[in-house]
């Protein structure tokens, strides 16, 4: 059944974000500390487990990869409701440290991923198949 | 008969928003092969094309939220809110290759400390620039430049005053747009080609908006790996500002 799927996402979600807000609390941070990130790691985890002992069917996969497909979509809908305008029109602070903290971190992403690309890692995850595109 | 129509798409706005988004991935799909011969992504298109909408609503309602301040377009809040993409989120973990994962982990890690520590330092260097000397503030900018989220949290935290929090903010929002902008354009140059790659970029470049819609405008294969890493991202910098950095701003400026 679908719905299985899609309640074992609902699942992971609600307990990473719960875990998040712990662990915020725990060292006193007023918001959720990786909990999205939690909630990944737990459905991955609660999907090996699930596969290795084939409960994980066809039919509850769909309710999983549905979601997954729709990301793109929620991207655009939250891209069409940013606040553009106040980017757009706040001073020259908030432009230039927006554009240079952007800057610095593309340097930055580049170096460490040229080093990466050195050692070969990259490679074989590239001969892959490209992505579908928005399906 | 129009006004029926409206007044139906009122009553039901998120299969309203459901239909709007995908009249827009649809078109800008159709641009992205017959305009740039497919060599912009039709996704990057799409988030482009959002962010236009946005500004088109901001600038008729003179509200915040975009396109969702428009009756018509009001369920893009929701389908676009937090809730939907943290859920959709963490469905993308399910393509996740857990070694691709494993074997990024110390570098992910370290790319999340350089991602809190650089945008912060190149905030305050600014805010210092323009004549900010108070730490306070200084800290509180500075956190703006790791997320939007951090700026507001820290600025709250150390008692900065609401229009510094604002700045702040905005900040954080532009850096956001930015990224969502420039990673299909620089993802050649940041070699944004492999699941380690992508969480380096997720860690560094932080904001789970604007790596998430970047990494989709680039290839969709990434987004897992780099939104695993950046949703640590907030929670480090909302730990880190209030405290160790707020301490060391004081220590330099104060």
């Amino acid at each position: 059944m679908v719905i299985f799927g899609t309640a074992l996402l609902a699942g992971c979600y609600l307990l990473g974000v719960l875990l998040g807000d712990v662990l915020g609390a725990l060292i006193g941070v007023k918001a959720n500390v990786g909990g999205v990130g939690i909630a990944m790691m737990l459905l991955m985890a609660a999907q090996y487990h699930m596969r290795k002992r084939g409960l994980m069917r066809p039919e509850t996969e769909k309710g999983v990869t549905f979601w997954a497909m729709m990301y793109i979509p929620v991207v655009v809908a939250m891209a069409a409701t940013q606040n553009v305008i106040v980017a757009v029109k706040s001073g020259p602070v908030a432009l230039l440290a927006a554009f240079g903290s952007v800057a610095l971190c593309a340097c930055v992403i580049s170096l460490i991923n040229r080093a990466i690309h050195r050692t070969g890692a990259a490679a074989a995850w590239q001969a892959g198949a490209p992505a579908a595109e928005l399906d | 008969m129009l006004d029926k129509f409206v007044h139906e798409i009122a009553d039901n706005q998120l299969v309203a928003a459901f239909a709007v988004v995908g009249i827009i991935v649809w078109v800008s799909n159709l641009l992205a092969r017959h305009l740039t011969g497919g060599r912009v992504h039709g996704s990057a298109i799409a988030v482009l094309a959002g962010l236009a909408l946005a500004y088109w609503g901001g600038l008729v309602t003179g509200k915040t939220k975009g396109m969702a301040d428009l009756t018509l377009f009001g369920g893009m809040a929701l389908m676009g809110g937090a809730m939907m993409r943290d859920f959709c989120i963490v469905a993308t973990a399910s393509e996740v290759q857990i070694d691709e994962a494993r074997k990024a982990g110390w570098l992910g890690f370290i790319a999340l400390f350089l991602g809190t520590l650089l945008p912060f330092i190149v905030g305050v260097a600014v805010a210092m620039a323009f004549g900010y000397t108070d730490p306070v503030a200084l800290t509180t900018i500075g956190a703006g430049a790791i997320t939007y989220i951090v700026g507001p949290v820290t600025g709250a935290a150390i008692g900065a005053s609401s229009d510094v929090i604002a700045l702040s903010i905005a900040t954080g929002v532009v850096k956001a747009i930015l990224v969502m902008v420039f990673t299909p354009v620089l993802a050649g140059f940041m070699r944004l080609d492999n699941p380690q790659a992508a969480m380096v970029f997720g860690g560094l470049a932080g904001t789970v908006s604007g790596v998430s819609a970047g990494l989709a405008a680039t290839d969709r294969r990434l987004v897992p790996y780099g939104a695993l890493v950046a949703t640590f991202h907030t929670g480090l910098g909302c730990l880190m500002g209030p405290s160790v950095l707020f301490l060391a701003i004081k220590a330099i400026a104060g």
